[in-house]
């Protein structure tokens, strides 16, 4: 090997099966590696530009005892994606997370959900406190229980928080090792939303499917489903007309709308700024009614079905949600405004929960948080699948990484999908929304990566030889962000915990599947 | 501050009248299930083989849902080629008997009060005070439980709180299906509540385990922890349906009507 390729190593084409977002390919043209191999291959990736989409275990073959292990790399400056793959002699696996951390929670799963040993992991604790998906273990885990991170010393101490907070929202476990009201570090211990929906989703595809895909993370009801369902089209090599992805765009973009302006709300009142936040409160409903107009439900429920989606537009409805669409904008950037314009406001996210561009990129950051620590990772842009491929979108980007630039990046990216849904409601192809969907196709594998409003959403799906799901993969934004909520809080006061998770306001259930 | 006056005054008054008027739900809004069995060819199963949820029955004349399973997705309205199935425009869906849920077809679905009577009534109907715990639910139902709390429906005129804590609260709302690894948690919390106390149940994971049901993750529902007083159906329900129970439950809510009544 030459020293200029030692540098810059470049994968041989045999090395990683590449494809684009959205698409399926046999399984046996997907590379598999040794251990080794595949090791040097995960450790290269961000030399090549590329980053860990989905790490993952999977029964090796039908029936067997053998653990497969595949990986998807996101190279966004090619607009592909690259599959490998490793098959595993002994339940041990050498840990990568030293050289490459973005992998380290994917680490734990593996060693959760199949059993297998991470020889070498820094943090090998319990993701969920879940049973091995295989085999019993002589003691099944007990949530919670696990060996916290703590810090000693004379004025050191420890606030605990959760799983049932002072708040309406989901249950979480947060660990504060303090001195005094500065923190020192937090520890983020979930799986209390652990309700089985990915090992479930790998039955199907069956009836409950789909629902299981609408309800990964509930307030992404669009996002995932449109996942679950580019991943079976990819499969199953089923068209969708142009007018079916057209509407699940449009669906998609009032999604991350209804999240982002309440989202704004909710900083505003963690800041103690009430006006924008009573106004946000009423206007993120706005935005929910419009979904609801589409197809009966404000989360989007019934909409995104695989072949299209099971509700269309009349030129009435079209008019009507354009011109509440309108209304609703004027008023969130009037509300808006106000964040922006008060120096209270402005004194209180800056500054906070800093996460540097360098830190988000190693620890494998997407989404708008990633966006606000300066790093162009929207797979509206980078690995447009559906509509995008035909309808552009800026990608908004702020450098600063504090709550300041995730608060303002949420209120670029709500101008912009005003303006895509506005155009695109306005250019919408004709014919049907839905098409057929074949059987799909057996021994093969699909990638599905979709922007949701928090981020990068990522479905792998695998085929056995009967056209079933052999294996299903889900990894919701919230799962490579976790981490670095918790690297945000670092030399902040305890008091900023609230403010800084809302501005992150990452998802437990998707977290937790 | 003047900007903030100016904005104030841009935004309006945005409190529903409800339920002093009737509020406006979106058309497609999928309600209240209507059954007509009369419609059924024999040994049709075309709805029930549809359901996810396993939430329809269908005897030789006679059809039933159970809205405590069903996730309101229309996959059996579009199953049956007789139309012997629709969901109607009533949000109104709360009930405080677990066998209420069920929609049998030729009976008709009287319009039960859902008020507290009595000690309760007298304890908790001008002032109610919940405690929200999430077992596993998808954020769906948390997030129209709290949206009653923004100016749209402000709960606080009803004398309807979310507390910050089960010491202060008469009572538990309870979303999702109630996990294993959030039982623990839910049953201390219900414990934290001082007596006399009451227990609300909302979303189809609450009631039944919802999408969940049957597997070995979760308990199936609300009741199989502690005792459930209201029932909220939905999938998740409408921030009105929500509502609407919830006042219901300290009387300031009359049901002179429930729609969807069955032939």
């Amino acid at each position: 090997m030459t020293a200029i390729a030692s540098i810059v190593p470049v994968p041989r084409a045999a090395d990683v099966l590449a494809m684009p977002n959205g698409a399926a390919r046999p399984l046996a043209d997907v590379p598999c590696h040794e251990v080794a191999e595949f090791h040097r291959l995960v450790v290269g990736a961000r030399s090549r530009g590329r980053r860990v989409s989905a790490l993952f275990g999977y029964p090796g073959e039908p029936g067997g005892d053998r653990i497969a292990i595949g990986v998807v790399l996101a190279a966004d400056d090619d607009g592909v994606v690259e599959l490998a793959r490793t098959e595993l002699d002994t339940a041990t696996f050498p840990s990568i997370t030293a050289a490459c951390p973005e992998v380290h929670l994917f680490e734990r799963e593996l060693a959760e959900q199949w059993g297998v040993v991470v020889q070498g992991h820094p943090w090998p604790k319990p993701v969920r406190f879940q049973p091995p998906r295989r085999g019993r273990p002589d003691v099944p885990p007990t949530i919670g229980v696990t060996e916290f991170y703590a810090i000693e010393g004379g004025e050191v101490h420890e606030v605990a928080v959760g799983p049932v907070h002072a708040g309406v929202i989901e249950p979480g476990h947060f660990r504060f090792q303090c001195y005094g009201e500065t923190v020192l570090h937090l520890e983020i211990s979930l799986g209390y939303q652990h309700r089985g929906v990915e090992r479930a989703l790998a039955s199907g595809p069956d009836l409950r499917s789909i629902h299981y895909a609408e309800t990964l993370a509930g307030d992404t009801t669009i996002g995932h489903a449109t996942a679950y369902c580019q991943a079976v089209e990819a499969l199953a090599h089923a068209q969708v007309p142009a007018r079916g992805l057209a509407l699940r765009a449009i669906a998609l973009e009032l999604e991350r709308l209804a999240n982002h302006v309440g989202d704004l709300g909710a900083l505003s009142g963690d800041v103690g700024f009430l006006p924008t936040a009573a106004f946000c409160g009423r206007l993120r409903g706005d935005y929910l009614n419009l979904t609801a107009e589409l197809c009966g439900s404000r989360f989007g429920r019934g909409m995104v079905r695989p072949g299209g989606t099971r509700f269309d537009v009349t030129p009435e409805l079209t008019a009507e949600i354009l011109g509440r669409l309108d209304r609703a904008l004027r008023d969130t950037d009037e509300a808006a405004r106000l964040l922006w314009g008060t120096a209270s406001v402005q004194s209180r996210f800056e500054d906070v929960g800093r996460v540097t561009r360098e830190v988000a990129e190693q620890l494998g950051v997407v989404g708008l948080v990633a966006r606000a620590s300066g790093l162009h990772r929207d797979i509206r842009t980078t690995h447009p699948a559906g509509y995008y491929r035909f309808a552009h979108l800026p990608v908004s980007m702020v450098s600063s990484g504090d709550v300041f630039a995730r608060a303002f990046v949420r209120y670029l990216e709500i101008k912009r999908s005003v303006e895509f849904v506005r155009r695109e409601l306005g250019l919408l192809p004709g014919g049907a929304t839905s098409g057929p969907v074949p059987p799909l196709r057996p021994e093969h594998v699909s990638v599905s990566l979709v922007e949701g409003w928090r981020g990068e959403i990522c479905h792998v799906a695998i085929t056995g030889a009967s056209g079933r799901f052999a294996a299903y993969k889900v990894v919701d934004p919230s799962f490579h962000n976790w981490m670095a909520l918790a690297i945000a809080l670092r030399g902040q006061q305890v008091s900023d915990f609230p403010l800084c998770n809302k501005s992150f306001n990452l998802s437990y259930c998707g977290h937790d599947l | 501050m003047l900007n903030i006056f100016r904005t104030r005054l841009h935004q309006g008054h945005r409190t529903i009248r409800f339920p002093d008027e009737e509020p406006a739900l979106p058309p497609r809004f999928r309600g209240r299930p209507v059954l007509d069995a009369s419609r059924c060819p024999e040994g049709c199963s075309a709805c029930v083989d549809a359901c996810p949820t396993q939430a329809l029955t269908a005897t030789a004349d006679r059809l039933a849902l159970d809205m405590g399973r069903c996730l309101f997705c229309a996959d059996c309205v579009s199953a049956c080629p007789e139309g012997a199935i629709a969901l109607s425009s009533e949000f109104r869906l709360a009930e405080r008997i677990r066998d209420r849920l069920v929609v049998r077809s030729g009976e008709r679905a009287e319009a039960q009060e859902l008020a507290l009577t009595g000690e309760l009534r007298r304890l908790l109907g001008r002032s109610l005070k919940l405690r929200v715990v999430s077992a596993g639910g998808c954020n769906g139902c948390e997030a129209d439980v709290n949206v009653l709390g923004t100016i749209v429906f402000d709960l606080g005129r009803f004398g309807i709180q979310y507390v910050a804590s089960p010491r202060h609260a008469d009572g538990l709302l309870i979303t999702g299906p109630v996990t294993r690894n959030m039982r623990e948690a839910l049953c201390k919390t219900y414990e934290a509540v001082p007596e006399p106390r009451i227990v609300i149940a909302v979303g189809a994971c609450a009631i039944s385990g919802g999408p969940y049901a049957g597997h070995d993750e979760v308990h199936g529902g609300a009741a199989s922890a502690v005792p459930v007083d209201l029932y909220i159906p939905g999938c998740p329900p409408h921030p009105l349906t929500i509502l609407e129970g919830l006042i219901g439950l300290v009387g300031r809510a009359r049901r002179d009507r429930v729609e969807g009544t069955t032939p």
